[in-house]
């Protein structure tokens, strides 16, 4: 009978700790964008081995179911590769402010075999290709930026997302900005109307196409070429210079872009100025209201943020992604500082 | 009658009228999800081609006739294979290969579609890539196979899609001929039929149930978004081309939903939910009308199954 008391008495000692630990742990959640998913779970994770009451969690199920289950205030915070326009935010029963958090690029790969070197291409030339204006890989606009290569006669096969997504956004975003013709016949959107081409489902999808077939050429995250080692091409910058895509030149752009940065930092930062700048760089930005109704969660979410831009910055190499600019952090801090989370 | 009996009666009842509401729900929260897009484009919406996200156009007419055209032709490729293996298996099969055999057709239909898809990516493209690109060019003047060798398109999405429906067609059109009275088969021996023309006399008495064995592989093709998305191409355009990239209406769900966020474009794409389950009512409908008015010009009864509605596996 003893026993079973004390067995009894543990139990509900043990279910007491339960509750105890549990009332103080505080759960945030958000949703959104996949792009930045493999940093953010990195981050939440070994901010919970810092401070193991926090449990943030977050759904990758893209930028725009982010943003709406944001506005609908379903999730704490919401996470976009594209800002959120004034139609969006005023959707929104509160002020919505972006912080960005990591760096991306998305590379043009191409598969023409026996090619001797690299190519290059610049803003105009990838828009007529995927105007459909350019159709064979001998083209003389292709040829007169590549001097010395012997290109083939094969037709260009165009190959697009198939799926709304944010690579697709940054990269459109980039046509825009340097052809007037893409602007006014195609414009920008996580998914648009493609003149032509065939659409490849995620990444995989269309960087697996690019390498099957013979004369195709698509685009795809830096971090997706870096990691399964495809070959891309380079881009030349609004200094003339032909840069590849790498951790300092996606950081370099950032830079550029934070001497002009608008105190609500939706900044596109594709095609800037500069040297050294890779062209189709792009911030992911994190959404939080501007008053959270949450006090506790809201203090837990902006200590998190000033971890994440400083010491979790040093993550983003290893993952491929590239570092916030020194100047961009700045800025950040001080908005964070204004938050109003009592 | 009994109260058990009554209160039975009630119970089952109640659990069919589930379904009923299900249904009806279905379709009334996927018109006032869309309520927005039929207002703004009524019934255009089903006869123009421009899919403009930036823009804010949309219009449903390629994806309709992608799964349309698709289904057909998957259809048209599945059925004789089907009714081959279904006759093969119930008919002729010597006994110690039919257990195999029947195994080996249902293990086809429990492997996911999106490993269906990546087959299809890795295998079945660029065979069809190569045996496009190995046409002579007269035959590729033909409408049937103009365009670019790409390996994705019709093409692609119809044979990945009969191998999809082939489990379905031929299981239940073995189990229907599995339950032609065995009388039928002795009366036509002893007539003096030949084997084949025996077996042409079971197919005739079960034809309502391997009509309704078709429709139901239709429906499972209707539906099938995954292993479809991966290989046709995802185009919006309306082309005859079994070499062209093309859409479908659950593809174009499937990839389009989560980056969608204005409000017409969500609508648009809910509306596009709903022409899917439109039409699928309209096919099931024409199905069952099929089997009514084959089975009531025939006394025979054969099993008729019902056909099944478009649903996705994956």
């Amino acid at each position: 009978m003893k026993t079973l008391q004390k067995a009894l008495a543990s139990l509900a000692g043990g279910v007491l700790l339960i509750c105890g630990a549990a009332a103080q742990t505080i759960q945030i959640n958000g949703a959104g964008a996949t792009f930045p998913y493999p940093i953010y779970s990195k981050w939440f994770s070994e901010y919970n081995k810092l401070h193991s009451n926090v449990e943030i969690n977050y759904q990758s199920i893209g930028s725009g179911g982010g943003i709406q289950q944001v506005t609908k205030q379903t999730v704490f915070f919401g996470a976009t590769d594209g800002p959120m326009n004034q139609e969006q935010l005023q959707l929104a029963p509160g002020r919505i402010l972006h912080f960005p958090t990591v760096l991306g690029a998305v590379v043009p790969v191409y598969n023409s075999p026996n090619l001797t070197a690299e190519l290059k291409f610049t803003g105009p030339l990838l828009a007529d290709i995927f105007l459909g204006k350019i159709t064979k890989w001998n083209d003389p606009a292709i040829a007169k930026l590549n001097p010395g290569v012997t290109l083939p006669g094969r037709d260009i096969i165009v190959v697009h997302r198939a799926e709304g997504s944010g690579t697709t956004y940054i990269w459109v975003d980039y046509l825009a900005k340097t052809s007037p013709e893409w602007k006014t016949k195609v414009g920008v959107n996580a998914s648009v109307n493609w003149p032509t081409g065939v659409g490849g489902r995620g990444n995989e999808g269309v960087a697996g196409l690019v390498t099957q077939t013979p004369g195709a050429i698509g685009y795809v995250e830096l971090i997706y070429a870096l990691q399964n080692k495809i070959a891309y091409g380079t881009v030349r910058n609004m200094a003339g210079e032909f840069m590849k895509a790498s951790v300092q030149s996606v950081t370099a752009a950032a830079a550029a872009a934070a001497t002009q940065m608008p105190p609500d930092f939706r900044v596109s930062i594709t095609n800037a100025p500069g040297t050294g700048v890779y062209p189709i760089s792009s911030f992911t930005w994190l959404l939080l209201y501007e008053t959270p109704k949450d006090k506790t969660q809201a203090k837990t979410m902006v200590d998190f943020m000033k971890w994440a831009l400083t010491d979790g910055q040093k993550y983003c190499a290893d993952l491929g992604y590239a570092p916030l600019p020194a100047d961009v952090v700045k800025l950040e801090m001080a908005a964070l500082a204004k938050s109003k989370t009592s | 009658m009994g109260r058990k009996d009554l209160g039975f009666r009630l119970g089952t009842g109640a659990f069919a009228l589930v379904l009923v509401l299900i249904v009806c729900g279905i379709g009334v929260v996927l018109t006032m999800q869309s309520m927005l897009s039929i207002q703004k484009f009524g019934l255009n919406f089903w006869r123009t081609e421009t899919w403009d996200p930036v823009l804010g156009e949309f219009g449903a007419l390629p994806f309709i006739w992608g799964t349309l055209y698709s289904s057909v032709l998957a259809l048209a490729i599945a059925t004789p294979i089907a009714l081959g293996i279904a006759v093969f298996i119930s008919e002729l099969c010597p006994s110690w290969l039919r257990q195999p055999l029947v195994f080996l057709t249902e293990l086809l239909a429990a492997i996911p579609s999106i490993v269906y898809g990546l087959w299809g990516i890795f295998v079945l493209v660029p065979l069809v890539r190569a045996i496009e690109s190995s046409m002579p060019d007269t035959v590729r003047q033909l409408p049937l196979f103009t365009g670019p060798p790409l390996g994705l398109g019709m093409l692609s999405a119809a044979l990945i899609l009969a191998i999809m429906v082939i489990p379905f067609t031929s299981s239940v059109s073995r189990e229907v001929l599995k339950s032609v009275p065995a009388a039928q088969r002795e009366g036509a021996y002893a007539l003096g039929a030949t084997r084949f023309e025996a077996i042409r006399a079971a197919l005739f008495y079960a034809r309502t149930g391997i009509v309704g064995a078709i429709m139901l592989g239709f429906g499972r093709a209707l539906g099938e978004t995954m292993a479809v998305t991966m290989v046709i191409g995802n185009t919006p355009r309306v082309s005859l081309s079994l070499f062209a990239p093309q859409y479908t209406m659950a593809a174009v769900i499937a990839n389009e939903f989560t980056e969608a966020a204005e409000q017409l474009y969500l609508a648009a794409l809910v509306e596009i939910g709903l022409v899917l389950f439109i039409i699928t009512l309209i096919v099931n409908s024409l199905s069952r009308l099929l089997i009514w008015s084959m089975a009531s010009s025939a006394t025979a009864g054969a099993v008729a199954p019902e056909p099944a509605p478009a649903s996705e596996a994956a």
